[in-house]
């Protein structure tokens, strides 16, 4: 592993170069709104270490994705048979993504690649991908990421970690494509010797900026049935209106729909974005519904993200402490509330 | 504790001692700054769970359901004539709601805050008729009337309309604002100016439907987005299906849209909704001379037609 | 990387109306390509996800039986968009299927022991398929004794009646057809519900008899009482679910009881399985 500084006057420069070999994804403004995606040619990722406001999971998962499509026209010889829409993206660099989001998008094989199937459209989107992250040095006052299994400085789903230093940034390379990216880029400056201890310091300085602690250990222990028949749940979820506002910001929701839109002789099947909130989400046809009322539901999103993801796969919890969906809750429910509330009540 | 808060509580408390309502819908503090929780007390030490402050945003008649029955609900102006709207539609009955109404000084938007503040908002808290907003690095004063949602610059009705009881004395109403100035802007538009404004406005949509869920008018048991047979709007990011969503939704709130402002304080995307909304009232207002939820004796714009009704504008 | 998502393509060879009211038909399917054939390979109990260009997707338990080659069979209630547009389609049409999805009934732990069958109403289909399975010649001694409890409300929705009358006729399956109620002088089975019937005709419990209970909520919720009472334990009651799925693999996050996701790791669960989830279904 190597630590490489960057002066801020020649990253633009570094940048550019790497485009021949990547297509670049970060940050941007899109009028109010911050958000995750691929940069035009003529783009810079915003480099501020600011939340943006929906994950960066589009990257690898867009809200609306053609899968496949069809041609309905009578006489068409490929008339009523799907034709994957399935594209082989090319390298891209994820520039300045969070250290916590860059890990809740490394949790998405656990979904997306059961060992039996695999899901092409996101786990090639994924391999492409070359994670520049950037450390958090000012962590908001809804991060909690040290209380589920990463942070701000989190190296583990990375294969660069930015540093920013005033004027340059420390660049710890990680892994073989990170090296790949850097020489790309023609950033090759070894920083000097004292680069890892102040890295640390930034580290230790960022972690203890993060003033909440959350457990999930008992949450763990006891068993689904417990955590679901506790009587806590029409307090915790009263407030929820059932809007996706939460589910649609999280990065380590995934779920999703799959719908056939028609246009002009052909079928288009979609995947687009989901969510456990709603009704529709799991309605039988028959109009039965094993989560019909709002108190299902938002226990099913705790449900799912502190519980059984956790006994499924256990690689820890399905979430990262972002702190979007407390950010962006219309009706103030803050995640860290019922991780206490389902860790301490039965 | 401010007087709204400890009125509420004392009202809220004597309500369920006597036994008058089983549950009071009120809001509780948030546990994040600029933020508060919409709660229910059942029982009367509940109630110093109950608070109020500039962040009580959502408009609780969303939570108002029939099956609750005699209730309780802690409401502002717009919240009041909202709740006007229901009864009217039949929605709730007259006699099993108790209105605590607020007269309302206006609640503030949080991305206004956060700007004035140039930072991570740590603690926040109201003084008379500033706002201190504390982050990391330092303490800031705002004029709290800076702060303000448009909704509540633009206010015309900050008393409750229809109420059980008063939190506190009627505050003053402002007059002479003109509150369609920029829906008049957009209205001179080019037909081409206004279809790329409205797509720019509309492109941060992720479909999340925290304005529908947040608006107690939308309380349809299928919302036609979710409806399948027929399928009216596709369900991707599509800026068609995107727009028809806000369009529609806006056009079955007309005339009933008391600009409570909970839509556009519950989206997550800052998307413009109120906009349509606006310009729905406008029209309501311009054409019939109408305005939704001021008195119990008038039908809803969508409900009546007069033979003298303009017909060079079917809405 | 095989893309998990796409239809293999099918033509539809024949459509039956499967009940009196019209609301069933029974589709039979064959491959355009008969190396997808191969490649479906399938047990009774596992599901597909039928494909209607420019509809949707509809996941339907396969009626076939894993021995009947050259095609599939599915028999399917009209109730939703896709379901109405299928219905309407007509023989020579292409669509799609995508499966074999879900695990089947457990067929290892079954060799050898005696089989109940409970089923009801139109959920008959992958009881269809495991009954005409152990039926073949070359199955039928792998198993002890065969009971099938069917009931449906009148005569005319039961489905599959020219089978239930010659498996009637045989000695190695035990049928105990039932209906709500009936005026058909001519009817000379069982009346009543199903749970009732299963009470008086069941097999005497052991450690070597399961039993495979398919059909409606409500014919669930009395019939699995019934089976506690006759001494079924909970790992010998066998269910299949029909949670609301898109993606039939376990990937689309809608289906799940708890951690269990019912498309893959079921639809097929014992009873004990299902006890220790949340039973959202």
């Amino acid at each position: 592993m190597t630590i490489l500084t960057i002066d801020r006057t020649s990253w633009n420069a570094g940048l550019d170069r790497a485009r021949g070999d990547y297509t670049l994804v970060g940050s941007a403004w899109d009028a109010d709104c911050l958000g995750f995606r691929e940069l035009a040619p003529d783009e810079y990722p915003n480099m501020e270490g600011l939340l943006t406001r929906l994950s960066p999971k589009g990257v690898v998962f867009p809200p609306s994705q053609i899968m496949m499509t069809c041609a309905l026209k009578p006489g068409d010889v490929k008339q009523n048979i799907y034709v994957s829409e399935e594209k082989l993206p090319s390298p891209r660099a994820v520039i300045g993504i969070r250290p916590c989001d860059a890990k809740a998008l490394s949790l998405m094989p656990l979904n997306f690649d059961t060992g039996e199937t695999k899901d092409p459209y996101v786990l090639n989107a994924w391999e492409s991908c070359t994670w520049i992250g950037l450390a958090v040095t000012e962590p908001l006052a809804s991060d909690f990421s040290t209380s589920c299994g990463t942070g701000p400085f989190d190296e583990s789903p990375l294969d660069v970690l930015l540093v920013d230093d005033g004027e340059r940034y420390l660049a710890k390379v990680i892994t073989d494509k990170g090296t790949a990216w850097a020489r790309s880029a023609g950033f090759e400056t070894e920083a000097e010797e004292g680069a890892e201890a102040l890295i640390k310091t930034k580290k230790e300085a960022a972690e203890r900026a993060i003033t909440s602690a959350i457990s999930f250990d008992r949450i763990k222990e006891k068993t689904v049935l417990e955590l679901y028949e506790a009587n806590h749940w029409q307090k915790t979820t009263f407030a929820c209106l059932n809007c996706g506002a939460c589910t649609f910001a999280c990065p380590t929701c995934w779920c999703f729909d799959i719908q056939d839109e028609v246009y002009e002789g052909k079928s288009y099947r979609m995947r687009n974005w989901d969510s456990c909130m709603t009704s529709l989400f799991t309605q039988h046809g028959s109009g039965h519904n094993p989560r019909e009322t709002p108190l299902q539901r938002t226990r099913q999103r705790f449900m799912h993200k502190l519980k059984y993801f956790q006994d499924k796969y256990e690689t820890g919890i399905m979430c990262v402490g972002c702190g979007r969906c407390i950010e962006q809750c219309p009706a103030g429910i803050d995640i860290r509330e019922v991780c206490k509330t389902m860790n301490s009540q039965a | 504790m401010n007087r709204y808060t400890e009125t509420i509580q004392t009202l809220a408390a004597k309500l369920l001692e006597t036994g008058d309502v089983k549950t009071v819908l009120g809001f509780k503090r948030g546990t994040f700054p600029l933020t508060t929780e919409p709660f229910l007390a059942t029982t009367p030490a509940d109630t110093g769970e109950l608070y109020w402050d500039v962040n009580c945003r959502l408009n609780l008649a969303t939570y108002l359901k029939k099956e609750m029955g005699k209730v309780a609900v802690v409401a502002k102006g717009c919240d009041t004539r909202n709740i006007l709207v229901h009864i009217t539609e039949n929605r709730i009955k007259r006699e099993d709601v108790v209105i605590i109404g607020v007269p309302c000084t206006g609640m503030i938007e949080v991305k206004k805050a956060t700007e004035m503040a140039g930072g991570d908002i740590l603690y926040a808290t109201e003084q008379g008729e500033e706002m201190i907003l504390t982050t990391a690095g330092e303490e800031i004063r705002v004029p709290k009337a800076q702060l303000l949602r448009q909704n509540c610059a633009l206010c015309a009705h900050p008393n409750p309309v229809i109420y059980d009881m008063l939190v506190a004395d009627p505050v003053p109403v402002q007059t002479g604002m003109d509150r369609y100035a920029d829906i008049r802007e957009i209205d001179a538009k080019t037909s081409d100016a206004k279809w790329a404004f409205f797509d720019e406005a509309f492109s941060a949509c992720t479909r999340c439907y925290a304005c529908r869920n947040a608006c107690p008018l939308c309380y349809c048991p299928t919302c036609f987005v979710d409806e399948s047979r027929p399928q009216w709007v596709g369900k991707g990011t599509d800026p068609v299906d995107v727009r028809t969503y806000h369009m529609l939704r806006a056009i079955h709130c007309a005339g009933r849209c008391t600009e409570c402002g909970a839509c556009e304080s519950a989206c997550p995307m800052d998307v413009p909704v109120r906009l349509l909304t606006r310009k729905m009232e406008k029209t309501v207002g311009d054409r019939w001379g109408l305005e939704a939820g001021l008195t119990l004796d008038a039908r809803p714009a969508q409900d009546i037609f007069c033979l003298d009704d303009p017909e060079e504008f079917i809405l | 990387m095989q893309n998990p998502y796409v239809p293999y393509p099918v033509r539809i060879d024949a459509i039956d109306v499967a009940t009196e009211d019209k609301s069933l038909k029974t589709f039979r399917f064959s491959f355009l390509d008969p190396e997808d054939e191969k490649k479906f390979n399938y047990q009774a109990g596992q599901f597909a996800e039928l494909s209607v260009p420019g509809q949707g997707e509809i996941p339907i338990g396969i009626a076939s039986s894993p021995t009947e080659k050259g095609f599939l069979m599915f028999t399917v209630f009209k109730t939703g968009k896709v379901t109405n547009w299928l219905h309407e389609m007509q023989p020579g049409d292409i669509m799609g299927i995508r499966g074999p999805l879900g695990k089947g009934y457990p067929w290892d732990t079954l060799v050898g022991k005696n089989i109940l069958i409970v089923g009801g109403g139109f959920a008959f289909t992958t009881l269809r398929s495991s009954i005409k399975m152990i039926l073949e010649p070359e199955n039928r001694s792998k198993f002890g004794t065969l009971d099938v409890v069917y009931g449906a409300r009148t005569p005319g929705m039961l489905l599959y009646t020219d089978e239930l009358t010659a498996w009637e006729k045989r000695d190695d399956i035990h049928m105990h057809i039932t209906v709500d109620g009936t005026d058909d002088p001519a009817w000379n089975y069982h009346t009543g519900f199903v749970p009732a019937l299963t009470e008086k005709v069941a097999p005497a419990a052991s450690d070597d008899t399961y039993a495979i209970v398919c059909g409606p909520p409500v014919m669930i919720k009395f019939t699995l009482p019934v089976l506690e009472k006759l001494g079924y334990s909970h790992d010998h009651i066998i269910m299949s679910l029909e949670n609301r799925m898109k993606c039939g693999i376990g990937m689309c996050g809608r289906c799940n009881i708890g951690t269990e996701r019912v498309c893959m790791d079921g639809p097929v669960f014992t009873l004990a399985e299902i006890n220790l989830t949340p039973s959202e279904f």
